[in-house]
């Protein structure tokens, strides 16, 4: 615990010692959705990864925290925090509602139920014109950054630093917690885990609604960082693969594997995508995600242990 | 609104159902009775979609195109189930996720892969049958909806009867009830399910000619017919082909209302949301096992 | 192994990555090229128009570079593909800005993918020069925001001049048909109001969402509704469907005037499959080559670049949007020519002061950064064949009907142009 705490305490100094000699702007536009994908990986995993339920709709989540930060700056001018908060209690709680609706049933009905909620909300919101619609809304940022942060966009770049090291923190918490134990006796055999006394439907729900809340915690600073917000984009499929496929290739055992996974893909897409066409880009996560569910079911963490292991007897 | 709008929205509706349930029979067959997760059913529509305009390219009419690819696709989909299989249903723990995570990344590896060798416009096919239409007394209906609703009964009707009468039909729905009975009996139940998910494939050829008939597809059409496919299967119960048809007509007419009353902006929810509707009140569909 | 070998390359390809995105933007020296930047459509719904504007823009640059450059020094294009998609263009900005460090801006194609990058040329006080947008400009207020398109501000030169026509076939009661995107929803809102001004009404009124491809349930309706004019705003996939709508299952014999704002309906790939489904739309344009739009320059230009466009398969009759991006060009010579800096609030003051002399005629700027005079000529397809290309190359087809210093045919009701 002591050591987990200093290394979160030292990653965010250095987030926020970064600013102080790195001026270009375009590295924040860049390092803010590696640091996004840190946070979706995270949340996936921990009913992805820890319990067995695979989210497909994950940007259905990660849009209504944009879209639930927006609707309040609109309307009340809320501070970033605040809209974070709010982005993360509404997705929370869409987490929770998705979950009583399906996780009665076997995991496939989930998954489908997922996307089902995705669609359904990005419709919603494509008529909700309070909100812009399918036009979408603009948004102007702050002009003044707090701190000693040079922009408005740098300052994005720190706070969502902060969510990441939430996020990473609560799935350590609840991957060495009884909660963690519990889900993944529901991942090994649930039926099992049900006669053993494990209260799974309340763990599920609860694995659930953290995962909603970390994802729309993820999406609330959105509108911000592009200036702008449409439901195409906020609800893309981008969102959803990427957030399966990182925790998928990192490794899903451990909260670091997502880490991993989001800070590879990330940013080699993120170089990629303005050299090669972006579909070859979004082209190559699908690849490397059957690869792994292949071949390599225990992601880059699982390949790493294997390596160790196989060094280890042959010395 | 107008009676006679509700009217012709009835009509379209019934037409459109019918489509949906021929779309749908491949994944009943391969969810319903074989319990694999296939996600990327959809996508193997769209797959057939741009087969069938790679030929129409040719000069071959889309239904024709169909019929050649069936073939083909069913080649593939023996390949698709015997790999899934090795890969996933033999093993133990974690197969749930994994062969969903898989289905999925196929689903998106088709739909980028199109994406990347066709482009993300519209395609469409031209036959004499598609831009005219038949006049029914006041309403002109598009002859593609017709075309499409005459082949679609008649791809339901082969495939039920199939399954009802013949030895190998017989045997696949029996695997889909007690596959430990069935290989008491001699009969190996991994020949038959793969036999079982090529035909389900097989159907995606010609209901992805079906597909671009009705109208213009683009690679990232899949993602809508998730919602419609899975919403037939579901409502209609797993297992149950038969209930497939009228799964398809309620989704077809609920659809059709909902364009002709609240506009064009809802009906992508409509099938997602009666497929939540039943998954919370009632799993097991209308006429499930 | 592998997994080690491709995490070092990845960690040390983030790590060069990071240090060439933050290391500090290079002195420019005198002989450095001066940088134009856009990012426009090249794949998606608008990739047909924008890739034949992304060619008319490069012809400026290969023309201006072939007689010495601005300035002394060469111009260098640098364009990205947007894919005709708003929440790409602001990284794709913000590239152009702070790693290829441009010094002139160009906006993208279209309304849709310019609205979200105006906040960011406001913030940073930008020049940023306008393709065809649609008032794009009305609620930012930017001062340093300069569109070209023939429509000026506002609807009352587009919506209202189609309007007139209707009015003067007779038309009473009118139906609104429009996507439900930034362009569609500026272009109908203003159609509407004119449309009350001028007493019509309305009897029918849906927004449909963008990429709709069936259009049989809203035509059912609109010829339910039984209107005299219907007023279309629509991008280019779905003007293409609504067509292909109408000629299957038919909108009506009460229907005199249809069309109005459906873009695509310009661009040859799609124009050619249509073919004599089109007769009767009347639909805006902004270059046909009849009589009363023969500028200074511009059937030279067609020419060269019609010869270029067969080999780098785009719009082979580029008469929609290549003349105007090739002025946009000129538009920026003229102002860096004059006031020998690329000073962005200096060239600003220039084009809002003085006239721009280019292929597509002289253009004034208004207080908005719209045309002063809107030059927006509303067409006609009348006796437009099948599978033919060449039959839209000379004057005839796309009929001028509208407005009268333009006109060079007589509208015709809908159903007498429709077998």
């Amino acid at each position: 615990m002591g050591r987990f705490v200093i290394g979160a305490l030292a990653v965010l100094a250095v987030l926020a010692a970064i600013p102080l000699w790195v001026t270009n702007e375009y590295f924040y536009f860049a390092a803010y959705v590696v640091l996004q994908f840190i946070v979706l990986a995270t949340a996936w995993n921990i009913l992805g990864g820890f319990a067995g339920y695979v989210n497909f709709g994950s940007a259905a989540f990660f849009a209504i925290g944009a879209y639930t930060a927006v609707a309040l700056f609109k309307a009340v001018n809320l501070p970033l925090p605040l809209q974070i908060l709010a982005g993360a209690a509404v997705s929370g709680l869409l987490g929770l509602g998705v979950g009583l609706l399906t996780l009665r049933l076997r995991g496939i009905f989930f998954s489908i139920a997922t996307i089902a909620v995705a669609i359904i909300l990005e419709t919603f919101i494509i008529n909700w014109s309070y909100v812009g619609g399918a036009k979408g809304l603009p948004i102007l940022r702050p002009t003044d950054a707090p701190l000693h942060f040079q922009s408005y966009l740098q300052w994005l770049f720190f706070v969502m630093g902060v969510v990441a090291v939430i996020a990473v923190a609560c799935a350590r918490y609840v991957q060495t917690s009884w909660l963690g134990r519990g889900l993944r006796a529901i991942r090994d055999n649930e039926s099992a885990a049900e006669c053993s006394g494990v209260p799974t439907l309340q763990l599920k729900l609860a694995a659930a609604t953290l995962s909603g809340a970390l994802m729309g915690a993820a999406g609330a600073p959105f509108a911000q960082y592009l200036s702008f917000i449409e439901p195409v984009s906020a609800f893309s499929l981008t969102y959803a693969v990427n957030a399966l496929a990182m925790p998928i290739i990192g490794g899903m055992a451990h909260w670091i594997g997502p880490v991993i996974g989001a800070i590879l893909l990330g940013t080699v897409q993120q170089i990629v995508t303005v050299t090669i066409s972006s579909e070859l880009n979004v082209l190559v996560v699908g690849v490397l995600l059957v690869v792994f569910v292949v071949a390599a079911p225990e992601g880059i963490l699982g390949l790493v242990a294997k390596l160790r292991r196989r060094v280890g007897s042959t010395k | 609104m107008d009676l006679e709008l509700l009217y012709e929205a009835i009509i379209s509706g019934i037409l459109l159902g019918c489509f949906y349930a021929a779309v749908s029979l491949g994944l009943s067959l391969a969810f319903g009775l074989l319990d694999v997760p296939h996600i990327a059913h959809p996508s193997f529509l769209v797959l057939g979609a741009f087969a069938t305009y790679m030929l129409g390219l040719q000069g071959v009419d889309p239904l024709l195109a169909g019929l050649l690819m069936m073939p083909v696709f069913f080649v593939f989909g023996l390949a698709v189930y015997q790999f899934y299989y090795s890969t996933f249903e033999k093993r133990g723990t974690d197969t749930g996720l994994r062969g969903i995570a898989f289905f999925f990344g196929v689903a998106f590896i088709v739909e980028v892969g199109l994406i990347v060798a066709f482009g993300v416009d519209q395609r469409l096919v031209e036959a004499p049958y598609i831009g005219t239409s038949t006049r029914f007394g006041e309403m002109r209906i598009p002859n593609r909806m017709l075309v499409a609703f005459g082949v679609a009964v008649l791809i339901t009707t082969v495939l039920t009867i199939y399954l009802a009468k013949t030895f190998t039909g017989r045997a696949i729905k029996a695997v889909a009830q007690d596959e430990g009975a069935l290989r008491l009996m001699g009969a190996d139940p991994v020949r038959i399910k793969r036999f079982a998910f090529a035909i389900a494939t097989a159907t995606c050829a010609l209901a992805g000619a079906l597909l671009i008939i009705v109208g213009p597809v683009d690679p990232g059409l899949g993602r809508l017919y998730i919602g419609r496919t899975f919403c037939v299967v579901v409502l209609a119960g797993l297992g149950s082909m038969s209930g497939t048809v009228v799964a398809g007509l309620i989704l077809g007419i609920a659809e059709s209302i909902v364009l002709a009353s609240v506009g064009a902006a809802w009906a992508p929810a409509v099938a997602f949301g009666i497929l939540l509707v039943v998954l919370g009140v009632r799993p097991a569909g209308l006429f499930g096992r | 192994m592998q997994h080690t070998r491709r995490k070092l390359l990845a960690g040390a390809s983030a790590l060069l990555a990071a240090t060439a995105l933050a290391a500090p933007g290079a002195v420019l020296a005198q002989g450095q090229p001066i940088k134009v930047g856009i990012g426009i459509a090249q794949t998606g719904p608008l990739g047909g128009g924008g890739k034949a504007a992304l060619l008319g823009l490069q012809m400026w640059v290969d023309d201006v570079n072939a007689k010495g450059g601005l300035l002394g020094r060469k111009v260098q294009l640098i364009a990205y593909d947007d894919q005709s998609n708003p929440a790409v263009t602001p990284g794709i900005y913000t590239k152009l800005l702070d790693v290829d460090k441009v010094d002139l801006l160009v906006a993208p194609y279209g309304t849709n993918p310019t609205a979200p990058i105006m906040p960011l040329v406001k913030q940073r006080d930008l020049l940023l020069m306008g393709n065809f947008s649609f008032d794009a400009n009305a609620k930012i207020q930017h001062d340093k925001w300069f569109n070209n398109a023939p429509w000026g501000a506002g609807a009352v030169a587009w919506g209202g001049t189609f309007l007139e026509a209707g009015k003067a076939l007779g038309g009473k009661t009118i139906a609104f048909l429009a996507a439900d995107a930034e362009f569609a929803q500026n272009l109908a809102t203003g159609a509407r109001a004119i449309s009350k001004a001028m007493g019509l009404q309305t009897v029918y009124d849906q927004n449909y969402p963008p990429n709709t491809v069936d259009f049989s349930s809203m035509i059912r309706a609109v010829r339910n509704a039984k209107p005299d004019i219907v007023f279309v705003a629509s991008y280019p996939g779905e003007s293409a469907a609504l067509v292909r709508a109408v000629n299957e299952i038919g909108v009506g014999s009460s229907v005199k005037l249809i069309g109005g704002g459906m873009v695509g309906l310009q661009f040859t790939p799609i124009m050619e499959p249509l073919g004599s489904m089109l007769n009767g739309f009347v639909n805006f344009h902004s270059w046909v080559p009849e009589k009363t739009m023969d500028f200074p320059g511009v059937a030279d230009f067609l020419k060269r670049y019609q010869a270029r466009a067969v080999q780098e398969k785009v719009d082979p009759l580029g008469f929609y949007l290549p003349p105007y991006n090739y002025a946009i060009g000129q538009m920026l010579e003229q102002a860096v020519t004059a006031t020998k800096s690329l000073d962005h609030k200096m060239l600003a003051d220039y084009i809002r002061k003085n006239e721009m002399k280019t292929i597509v005629g002289n253009i004034r700027y208004d207080a908005v950064g719209e045309w002063a005079t809107p030059r927006l000529p509303m067409i006609q397809f009348q006796g437009v064949t099948d599978k033919n290309v060449d039959q839209f190359r000379g004057p005839g087809r796309q009929v001028i009907i509208a407005p009268a210093k333009l006109q060079t045919g007589n509208v015709q009701p809908f159903d007498k142009l429709r077998k």
